[in-house]
């Protein structure tokens, strides 16, 4: 039921007149300009700071706290979740503990987290590592329970070892789940890494924007903000892009309506 | 299974008993980590002193007023989008160009337009609920089983009525869906923004009591936001499992 | 008059590729009103498509289809179509009561007549008992009881059924087969059925019309004259039943080599 990608005129049509509306209500409209500052202006800013570097220091600041973050949450939250997967009785002892925690906005740890490390990378990496561990951790549990024991089985049967097993066999079968948390994770450590920032930062995207609102540049908080978005965009298609690879198998098989 | 809850609960006593002992002890800094009691005792307090209901009712209002606007707004836009392709076309960019802005980032744009009013928390609020919302309303509509519309076609039911009569119960529980993705969502956001820029709520509370080097308040903040994400949750499923029981059994039974 | 004609019906599609696929080659048929009518063929010879075409729900490529002397052009208001799928068609957030209220309502029965009419046809097909239940509570065999009865309290001239015990087990088959029976003698509807179980489809017919293979046309008519009501053992005892059903398989084998 696949249809030819047409291209969609409407959707494009509708965009640009947009942009052109509020080019237009904004030069026309001097009162206007704080809000919606003339496209065209942001544009020019936008080049303004990419050309001239100033928001390149943040740029960077912020995708280093980002990987560092999800890196570090994934590597914890798959290793968690696959022993809390495997040993049932070990997750029992655990359950309680997550359902308590679940429920709790992981941005309430900010403060805590300033506490503890005051304000600067670590505390933001932290409270990024600590957000982005839900969604890995859950579905990566939920990947590993869900796993058909036949397939274990099948593996002991041939002999393979505790550790072959989880490489083998455990890591490719809960990896749909997995991967379905790692999305949902990168999302959140986008989202952790710009709060945080805008808290309590001195420097990164987050508090880029947020301090260009505050000394009313207008026109460079919303470059700020096509940055961090194009930023998010990429991370997408970056992440699809190793998914659709790595995961073909998958897709196949469900394509067909398999499991 | 009996004895896996039973597990779970004897683990979670004995870290807070854990928790309590250390902090009484003194082996951490008790300005840092105090003792459960005294956190208990300080949220007793401010919970019968009124503090904190009146912080809740503050972040809930804005959190109402923001979920419940994104819901009016795109639920009927998402069924607009998934009926008519003409629809879904002349908004299908202005979506894919505004939705990976990750939602925290428009706060700044909030406090432009809204200073540090209730409108601003609002308005984050309905930015960060209206992508869940509108795909999974567009997915459940587009989803309808192509049968169910054949079955009201041959049962001679008009456009509208068709609309009205299975297209909007057909695609009910992904809406749902959309909705309860939302609810966590809505919290996180309004705790954001609280923290940002405003002058009440919890969100404001937590952080505060921390600016002020309060900690014990600041940990009863936090426990009051990991009880109000329960309280949601279990309204959620109640409301759910009420207005959408025939679709709870049949999932059940989708074994 | 007949109730239904079907005028050098034909129906192609264009696949992906570009290529057309004709389903229907040219089917021309008339039913008289009352009877009941099969249709029996080898699988993939667009028995669905045929059906779907008649009830208006797919357009034709060519031909006319006649109902009640005007030509339909879209579903016509007295025709049912009931799914193979019957289990997809009934709708999930009403319960057996409320999918058999949609069948009257739809015919703009409003009244409280129309409650106790759908109440009365639950009974009909023997599901007295369950009107408050959902469809998932139910087997395949009650869910596909609720379908007929929905369809039925539309009041239609003419109900035409895809397959409709396919997926079910024997037993409740020749259940359902008896009970469609018995409602189609009571209400007078006519009825237009495909099945590929083609004794079944000599049980319950008047006339049955075989198929080729696509694209399909109608390659013989058979008539069943064994007196009414048929009966499971008597009937299907027959010498003469054998020899239709021996007679059919082996025009299907003919027409199916190649």
């Amino acid at each position: 039921m696949t249809e030819a990608k047409r291209f969609n005129w409407l959707g494009w049509l509708a965009f640009a007149g947009l942009l052109l509306a509020w080019e237009f209500a904004a030069r026309g409209n001097p009162k206007l300009q704080l809000y919606f500052p003339p496209i065209s202006t942001i544009m020019a800013s936008l080049c303004q700071l990419v050309v001239g570097g100033r928001i390149g220091g943040h740029f960077w600041v912020t995708v280093i706290r980002f990987f560092a973050g999800y890196a570090l949450a994934a590597l914890i939250a798959v290793l968690l979740g696959i022993v809390l997967g495997y040993f049932r009785v070990l997750h029992s002892f655990v359950a309680m503990l997550i359902e308590f925690l679940r429920p709790m906005p992981s941005v309430a740890i900010i403060p805590v987290a300033i506490l503890l490390l005051g304000i600067g990378d670590g505390m933001i990496v932290a409270v990024t590592v600590y957000a982005s561990i839900w969604a890995i951790l859950i579905n990566t549990i939920e990947g590993v329970r869900h796993i058909e024991p036949t397939l274990i089985d099948t593996a002991r049967t041939f002999g393979l070892g505790r550790g072959q097993v989880l490489w083998q066999i455990i890591l490719p079968a809960a990896s749909p789940y997995i991967v379905t948390g790692l999305r949902i994770g990168l999302s959140i450590a986008l989202i952790l890494v710009t709060t945080a920032e805008m808290i309590a930062g001195s420097k990164g995207l987050g508090f880029f924007i947020l301090d260009e609102e505050r000394s009313m540049n207008s026109s460079n908080m919303y470059a700020g903000i096509v940055v961090v978005a194009v930023l998010g965009y990429a991370l997408n298609r970056v992440f699809l892009i190793i998914e659709s690879k790595a995961m073909r198998w998958h897709h196949g098989m469900t394509a067909r309506g398999g499991a | 299974m009996r004895t896996s809850k039973l597990n779970g609960i004897v683990f979670l006593l004995a870290l807070l008993v854990l928790w309590e002992c250390v902090a009484q002890a003194g082996w951490v800094n008790p300005l840092i980590v105090p003792p459960l009691s005294r956190i208990l005792q300080v949220f007793y307090d401010l919970v019968s002193s009124g503090q904190i209901p009146l912080q809740i009712v503050a972040s809930m209002k804005r959190a109402a007023a923001g979920y419940l606007l994104a819901a009016l707004v795109f639920i009927p836009l998402g069924i607009a989008m998934g009926l008519w392709r003409r629809v879904d076309d002349f908004f299908a960019v202005i979506v894919e160009m505004l939705r990976p802005i990750p939602p925290p980032v428009v706060i700044p744009v909030a406090l432009l337009f809204f200073g540090l009013e209730d409108s601003m928390k609002i308005f984050v609020i309905f930015f960060s609920c209206a992508w869940p919302i509108l795909l999974n309303t567009l997915d459940g509509v587009r989803s309808v089983d192509p049968i169910l519309l054949h079955t009201a076609r041959t049962f001679g039911l008009s456009y509208g009525k068709t609309i009205w009569q299975v297209i909007l119960p057909a695609s009910a529980p992904q809406i749902m869906t959309g909705l309860r993705v939302s609810l966590p969502i809505t919290l996180i956001l309004v705790v954001i923004s609280e923290m940002v820029g405003s002058t009440d709520g919890i969100g404001y509370f937590v952080l505060d009591a921390q600016r002020r080097f309060k900690v014990a308040q600041m940990y009863a903040g936090m426990l009051v936001l990991a009880l109000l994400g329960y309280v949601l949750n279990v309204v959620f499923d109640w409301v759910y499992r009420n207005l959408l029981s025939w679709h709870v059994g049949s999932r059940k039974d989708e074994s | 008059m007949p109730i239904l004609q079907v005028q050098g019906l034909s129906k192609s599609y264009r696949q992906a590729g570009g290529e057309t696929t004709v389903a229907i080659g040219n089917i021309t048929c008339a039913v008289e009103a009352g009877e009941f009518v099969s249709f029996v063929g080898p699988s993939g010879c667009g028995k669905t498509t045929l059906l779907m075409s008649i009830a208006g729900l797919l357009a034709p490529t060519a031909g006319k289809i006649i109902v009640n002397g005007s030509e339909v052009a879209g579903p016509p208001r007295d025709l049912v179509l009931l799914f193979q799928e019957y289990n997809k068609s009934l709708f999930a957030w009403r319960t057996v009561l409320g999918n058999v209220l949609f069948g009257v309502h739809a015919r703009g029965n409003h009244s409280t007549e129309g409650d106790a009419k759908a109440r009365q046809l639950i009974e009909l097909v023997g599901l007295k008992g369950f009107e408050k239940h959902y469809p998932w509570e139910l087997s395949g065999g009650m869910q596909q009881r609720v379908a007929i009865a929905r369809a039925l309290a539309y009041e239609p001239q003419l109900l035409l059924m895809d397959e409709p015990f396919g997926a079910l087990d024997a037993l409740t088959r020749l259940e359902l087969e008896d009970m469609l029976l018995k409602l189609w003698a009571e209400l007078r509807t006519t009825i237009l059925f495909i099945t590929h179980d083609i004794e079944e489809a000599i049980y319950l017919s008047d006339r049955i019309w075989m198929l080729s293979r696509r694209p399909s046309q109608i390659v013989q008519e058979f008539r069943i004259d064994f007196s009414r009501p048929r009966h499971q053992v008597n009937t299907r005892a027959e010498p003469r039943f054998m020899e239709i059903r021996n007679d059919i398989y082996r025009q299907i084998g003919n027409a199916g080599a190649s």
